[in-house]
């Protein structure tokens, strides 16, 4: 279970509250206009911004103090998830070892994970060589590597077309499901919200709800959320 | 983010920080510690400061004034060979000064090109020798630069600017007035201090060009009095009133807020097309064959004897060689930490020490080192190492320019990911870093090897036959009135400078994916 408790952030002159609990497996959307402050509470989590007081915890375990790569989680955020000088093989080992020292196992390991995603026998090539939906699923077999149990989403797959992106939060959500990943995903996009996650955190001028289940949300969306959503 | 903090990098830059501070305030403070006392300046030293002002202020207003016409012809005509025109303006930097002045002297010497149509034509010859040829050397390495920042700044004037103007109804007078002269007052002061700061440490040029007591730079002099009277603290005190000289100009410098001057971008041209197109040509034809016709000359005169040099010549050469590979290395190796380390501890302060060196002088360097050392262990035998070092700490402020704004590029655009996947230390440096400053890498390389290749400075100092470099055995050949074989070395080095820069430069492009 992901614990925020209490927990303060500021940003410059913003100041961001928030206080929830999210279930082991359960699929988080965090909606909320710009400049609301979803972004910034995905790069508390994830480690990007110090907050201020209150404590963050995954299980009871409290990591706000950890280094972003130390955390129990993985990040994908909404464009440039991969080094364009590395090979998909690399940029995937990555997860394993962050220094890219693979013994035989893990290069086998590596190989797994791309098949997972439709990758087979990519390994040797660059990103640039790959399609927008394609570079989306090596960061996918990444967070297969990477084992930690929560994973954030910015704005994911942004760059992507209605129907491409479609079919990669159906990806998340299988392998959500089969890894058992708590996932929070940053949207602007109701269907998106729909789509992969049963619950969904709203955020308003700084201040963070708890998680409500998404479609009565957006079925009976509250005055602020309406104005953004245009209704 | 304290965790981006490196510790070993950190160190490492911290390191090479206090390298400099000891290069450049420790050499001044070991020269500084044998000076005793004003006394021992004459005359002719106040005449040679008093030059090196005078010189420096003309080289920079002749420059920066010739380069306004030059630079708004390149701004406002399309026409072909311009690109390569503007990649010419480039390379005065890494082209080894005593070639350009041998070049220069093919033309514009007693029997030079220039001289002969003078004659010809019934004129008095003019003498290359003297005021008159260091400003005209000292021209021709930064007329091209003034050009280049002053085009910079024509072509950074949004375009809707000059639509506006039209659709207004602007004539040439007004042009200049609502767009140039701001544009004018904004680069030039800069582009002015530049050259000045440059031009004040000049000592190849002097050394080939001026000399006497009516043509000697500080530099010289400070050469003079270490070789000749062996008289260490006029040379100290010399020394002094030099850095006195450069930190006040670079103090004035960075107060006219500098153009940056390697920026890229230089392919259009500005949508405007007035004023006479003749004279544009004609402005443009004159620089190309100033720029051009000294080294057609050492080309042409040097191909025949290029292969038919002294044994010691090439000997000289492949000395110099690997002293430019070294020192191009060991720049590699000073920049990346004091880069690394301004970035993770957001100082500028650590950066600003890199460019420490610009306002120093090579000479006062070398003169600081050997004051140090000469005690200890044989100066003639440290030569090559302290040449080594110093072309390295001269070349840093140019490699640190091109890698700085390198990295901190990478870490904006890749800096989250490498973090959220505990991407840290060393491995940090060999998977993203590293990788990915290949190319400022490689062009900073490059220009230090060519820079050093050419160098001909503090070899001066200690120069003994077992340690001459290419540049000063072309210098002694000139000397020796053994031109023929002088413009052969000159070619020699003029091939082996570019193309060590091509090199360096070509490997730090090649393979890189994206």
């Amino acid at each position: 279970m992901l614990t925020l408790d209490a927990v303060r952030a500021t940003q410059g002159s913003f100041t961001l509250h928030a206080a929830l609990h999210v279930p082991k497996g359960a699929r988080v959307a965090v909606i909320g206009a710009s400049g609301s402050g979803k972004s910034t509470l995905l790069n508390l989590i994830a480690g990007f911004l110090p907050p201020n007081a209150g404590q963050i915890a995954w299980d009871g375990a409290p990591f706000a103090q950890l280094p972003p790569g130390d955390r129990p989680l993985s990040i994908i955020f909404q464009d440039s998830n991969l080094f364009p000088h590395l090979t998909i093989a690399q940029n995937v080992g990555l997860g394993l070892r962050p220094n890219l020292r693979l013994n035989a196992k893990e290069h086998g390991e590596v190989a797994k994970a791309l098949e997972q995603v439709g990758l087979a026998g990519f390994e040797a090539r660059k990103p640039a060589a790959l399609s927008g939906g394609q570079q989306s699923r090596v960061a996918l077999a990444r967070v297969l590597l990477r084992k930690q149990p929560l994973l954030l989403l910015d704005e994911p797959f942004a760059a992507l077309g209605p129907a491409l992106r479609q079919e990669m939060l159906a990806l998340v959500a299988q392998i959500a499901d089969r890894e058992g990943l708590t996932v929070l995903m940053v949207t602007h996009e109701p269907q998106d919200a729909r789509a992969l996650t049963e619950m969904s955190i709203f955020v308003d001028e700084g201040v963070v709800h708890a998680p409500v289940p998404t479609d009565a949300l957006l079925d009976n969306p509250p005055e602020a959320l309406r104005a953004y959503l245009g209704q | 983010m304290a965790r981006r903090v490196q510790p070993v990098s950190t160190y490492l830059g911290a390191a090479v920080a206090a390298l400099l501070v000891l290069l450049t305030f420790g050499t001044l403070g070991a020269v500084a510690w044998r000076a005793e006392g004003l006394s021992g300046l004459r005359t002719s030293d106040w005449l040679a400061v008093r030059f090196t002002v005078l010189q420096a202020f003309l080289s920079a207003l002749i420059s920066v004034l010739l380069a306004i016409p030059v630079a708004r012809a390149l701004a406002r005509r399309s026409f072909w060979g311009r690109g390569a025109l503007i990649t010419i303006l480039g390379a005065p930097f890494i082209l080894p000064v005593i070639v350009a002045v041998l070049g220069l002297i093919a033309v514009f010497g007693r029997n030079g090109l220039f001289n002969t149509a003078l004659v010809w034509a019934g004129l008095e010859p003019v003498s290359i020798f003297g005021l008159q040829g260091v400003l005209l050397a000292h021209v021709f390495f930064n007329l091209p630069l003034a050009t280049r920042l002053l085009l910079q700044g024509w072509l950074a004037i949004p375009g809707e600017r000059f639509r506006l103007a039209s659709s207004l109804g602007f004539t040439s007078s007004d042009m200049l007035r609502h767009i140039e002269l701001p544009l004018l007052r904004q680069v030039l002061p800069g582009a002015f201090m530049v050259i000045f700061l440059i031009c004040t440490t000049s000592f190849a040029v002097a050394l080939a060009l001026g000399g006497g007591p009516r043509a000697t730079t500080i530099e010289l002099a400070i050469y003079q009095a270490f070789r000749f009277d062996f008289d260490l603290s006029k040379a100290a005190l010399l020394a002094l009133i030099q850095f006195g000289l450069c930190a006040l100009a670079a103090v004035l410098s960075l107060w006219v807020t500098t153009p940056s001057g390697q920026g890229a971008g230089l392919g259009r041209t500005v949508p405007r097309h007035g004023g006479a197109v003749w004279l544009d040509a004609v402005i443009l034809s004159l620089v190309s064959i100033f720029l051009l016709l000294p080294l057609l000359m050492i080309v042409s005169k040097g191909a025949g004897t290029i292969l038919g040099l002294p044994e010691s010549t090439y000997a000289a050469a492949w000395r110099s060689v690997w002293v430019a590979v070294a020192s191009a290395l060991l720049t590699v190796l000073l920049t990346v930490p004091l880069a690394l380390a301004a970035l993770n501890l957001r100082m500028r302060l650590v950066e600003g020490i890199g460019y420490l060196s610009i306002a120093a002088s090579p000479l006062v360097i070398g003169t600081g080192l050997f004051i140090m050392v000469y005690r200890w262990a044989d100066p003639v035998g440290l030569a090559l190492p302290i040449l080594i070092l110093v072309n390295a700490a001269m070349s840093l402020p140019f490699a640190l320019r091109a890698v700085s704004p390198a990295l901190a590029e990478i870490e904006k655009d890749y800096g989250k990911l490498a973090d959220a996947l505990g991407l840290t230390g060393m491995a940090r440096l060999r998977i993203l870093i590293l990788p990915r400053l290949r190319r400022p890498l490689g062009f900073g390389a490059g220009l230090a090897a060519a820079l050093s290749m050419g160098d001909l400075g503090v070899i001066a100092l200690f120069a003994d036959p077992e340690n001459q470099t290419l540049p000063l055995a072309l210098y002694q050949l000139m000397n020796a009135y053994r031109l023929d074989e002088a413009f052969g070395a000159a070619l020699l080095l003029l091939v082996l400078s570019l193309s060590l820069f091509w090199l360096f430069d070509r490997g730090g492009r090649a393979n890189v994916d994206a």
